[in-house]
């Protein structure tokens, strides 16, 4: 009995988990200081997966269930329009964090805000039909697969915000930021990364959003060899690991697992690593590691800097 | 489930007993030598025999070692000494409660572990320390007793004495309460869902050495009381007013089995997480080959729960490598058709 509980119950909790592998918070740098100038032309219609949209007005209680969403809202200067956004949105400071969740979404919650736009990374519990039947607009942004994904899902956001020349001008210095980073960044060729998602291994292979930071460098992830496992989020063996002997190890659990460069040489078989003996274990913030949204150019600063570090 | 093998004399008993020793040296020798790496077979073969005389030859080098000996050893002791448990109590559970569904989580051992690891992961950063010693497997060994002890004390209130009947129900009652209060604490911290589900789903993939050291004394223990209990089992099984008459009080030797039992299945759980399957079809198993007697039932399914998650490791490391598949996801896909086979010949047999 109680393992028909439990496999249903596994069931829910491995869409729930795949969405959160994917779930990432975009945020801005300049904390999106850019008041509205751009008024933007309403209505606002556009053609989603969901089905068209329109937004009639210039949106005033916008709720975000998805971190990077929230990021990118502040970032393209709409973060005034934002009434209330869920429990894992924790940046930038100032944004109306409630206990709202994205994960399981609970419409009447939602409603309680008064909202005139809803943006969600996914459609978890019949949230977009629910808040659709009451006249409620819901954008649905999907954890990005390429950075291209985010710079229009950035646009995007300007446009029904009323902010689409930030949002252009958001992009734009992403863009040439990123341009900046990968001309300066010292060749990857011949340098392999592992990426830790948790302590059991799980990791990310190139065909997901933060992989590609990792191909852009030109550095080789020994993740891309589990490709079958799992969704581009393979869990790895740790003897595959030694194995490999990485010379990047990026730590992207630090909050959730406790792991730092110490808790990683002291594993067993570790500590003679080329990485953890030339020092590039690096630590990145969960969240920066894992949202898709503008303030993915630190993360690939920092891998650059680490990289810069492992291969002098 | 009663029905006992024609011709399964002693001799035969122990024929088998040596054979399922020689399948779990069998085994390790296979988790050794195979995995996501391939090492060279005479090189690990050197390592592990190489202090015999008149074995000579080159061992490994110093990576190659490392993972033989940090990594990969100690999953295969872990996925012996957890299978044990697991099978072991399976069988156990079986025979006090004198019903084949029984399976180590019976009790709620698995709901309270759940809870305990949950609770572990929310409230520590995941794998964080206190005071140098791992939350998580103290917390769900500790979650699985208080699982079982609430499931016992419940059970025992129900019935004036524990009967079986009230301690199987208030059995399912604990564990899905334990289940709601695990899935609460989880939803309020979505962030923590992708590493309890990894939990839930098993894993030997983090073992090193101090697992294995810290749920020894348990495991051993545990099935040490268990394989001394075999043939007051058999006696039980014949209902408990006739054990009374044979000098027996069912009720005490209930406790100590269930005692045992749980420890063990705790044992299992804080390291491995949950892992289905093994304590319910490993004795079930052995009980088509050697028939119904406890006494050999109960070691016989320690060793061929060593072998079976061995093995069922083995295909977790290899089948995706350089990937892993949860082990609870191996142990019922290789587990259940095995034991459909084995149900169908048994059929025809007899």
């Amino acid at each position: 009995m109680r393992k028909v509980f439990a496999s249903s119950f596994f069931a829910g909790v491995l869409a729930i988990a795949l969405a959160a592998c994917g779930s990432a918070d975009p945020s801005v740098d300049d904390g999106g200081g850019a008041r509205a100038t751009s008024a933007g032309a309403f209505p606002v219609t556009l053609d989603t997966p969901e089905g068209p949209i329109t937004i009639e007005r210039r949106p005033t209680r916008i709720v975000s269930l998805s971190s990077t969403a929230t990021e990118m809202l502040f970032e393209v200067g709409a973060g005034d329009q934002v009434a209330a956004v869920d429990d894992q949105s924790d940046y930038p400071e100032g944004a109306p964090t409630t206990d709202l969740s994205g994960y399981e979404p609970n419409v009447e919650a939602i409603l309680s805000y008064g909202p005139d736009l809803v943006v969600a990374a996914g459609d978890a519990g019949g949230l977009v039909k629910g808040l659709r039947q009451l006249g409620v607009p819901v954008l649905v942004q999907p954890a990005a697969a390429r950075l291209d994904d985010t710079y229009e899902q950035i646009r995007q956001l300007g446009d029904v915000t009323g902010h689409r020349t930030e949002a252009d001008a958001v992009v734009d210095r992403m863009r040439a930021e990123v341009d900046e980073i990968l001309a300066s960044a010292p060749g990857g060729e011949g340098l392999t990364v592992y990426h830790e998602l948790d302590d059991t291994y799980y990791s990310v292979t190139s065909d997901t959003f933060i992989g590609q930071v990792y191909s852009m460098l030109g550095v080789e992830n020994i993740a891309d060899e589990a490709k079958g496992a799992g969704s581009g989020y393979p869990q790895l063996s740790s003897e595959y690991i030694v194995d490999r002997d990485p010379s990047l190890i990026v730590l992207a659990d630090g909050e959730c697992c406790g792991q730092s460069p110490a808790t990683v040489a002291a594993r067993p078989g570790w500590k003679d690593l080329t990485a953890v003996a030339d020092g590039s274990v690096i630590a990145i913030d969960d969240d920066i590691a894992s949202r898709w949204g503008p303030r993915v150019v630190e993360f690939l600063r920092a891998v650059v800097g680490a990289l810069e570090g492992s291969s002098t | 489930m009663t029905r006992v093998v024609p011709g399964s004399s002693r001799r035969r008993r122990v024929t088998v007993i040596v054979a399922a020793v020689g399948i779990v040296t069998l085994a390790s020798l296979a988790g050794l030598l195979v995995g996501p790496v391939s090492l060279d077979a005479s090189g690990v073969m050197h390592e592990l025999f190489g202090w015999l005389p008149l074995v000579s030859g080159d061992g490994l080098d110093d990576r190659q070692a490392t993972i033989l000996w940090q990594l990969r050893a100690p999953r295969v002791a872990l996925a012996c000494v957890v299978g044990a448990c697991l099978a072991v109590s399976g069988a156990a559970y079986q025979g006090a409660f004198r019903n084949p569904l029984a399976d180590p989580y019976l009790l709620g051992a698995a709901a309270g572990a759940g809870l305990g690891a949950t609770i572990a992961l929310v409230a520590g950063t995941g794998g964080s320390l206190i005071a140098g010693t791992p939350l998580l497997p103290i917390a769900s060994f500790v979650g699985a007793l208080v699982g079982v002890g609430i499931a016992y004390a419940v059970g025992g209130a129900m019935g004036g004495r524990s009967t079986t009947t009230g301690l199987v129900l208030a059995g399912v009652a604990v564990a899905s309460f334990l289940t709601a209060v695990q899935t609460f604490v989880q939803q309020q911290n979505s962030e923590t869902l992708r590493e309890v589900y990894t939990w839930i789903l098993g894993r030997l993939a983090t073992a090193g050495w101090g697992d294995v050291v810290l749920i020894l004394p348990y495991a051993v223990l545990s099935v040490v009381v268990l394989l001394l209990h075999g043939r007051v089992l058999d006696a039980m099984g014949l209902g408990d007013d006739e054990a009374g008459s044979l000098g027996l009080r069912p009720s005490r030797v209930r406790l100590a089995v269930i005692v045992a039992a749980s420890l063990a299945t705790a044992a299992a759980v804080a390291v491995a997480g949950l892992i289905g399957f093994v304590g319910i079809v490993v004795p079930h198993a052995v009980r088509l080959v050697v028939g119904a007697s406890n006494r050999w039932i109960v070691p016989l399914s320690a060793l061929c729960g060593a072998a079976f998650l061995v093995l069922a490791d083995l295909a977790a490391r290899t089948v995706v490598a350089p990937g892993e598949l949860p082990i609870g996801v191996v142990t019922a896909t290789i587990g259940a058709p095995f034991f459909a086979l084995l149900l169908r010949r048994a059929g025809r047999i007899t």
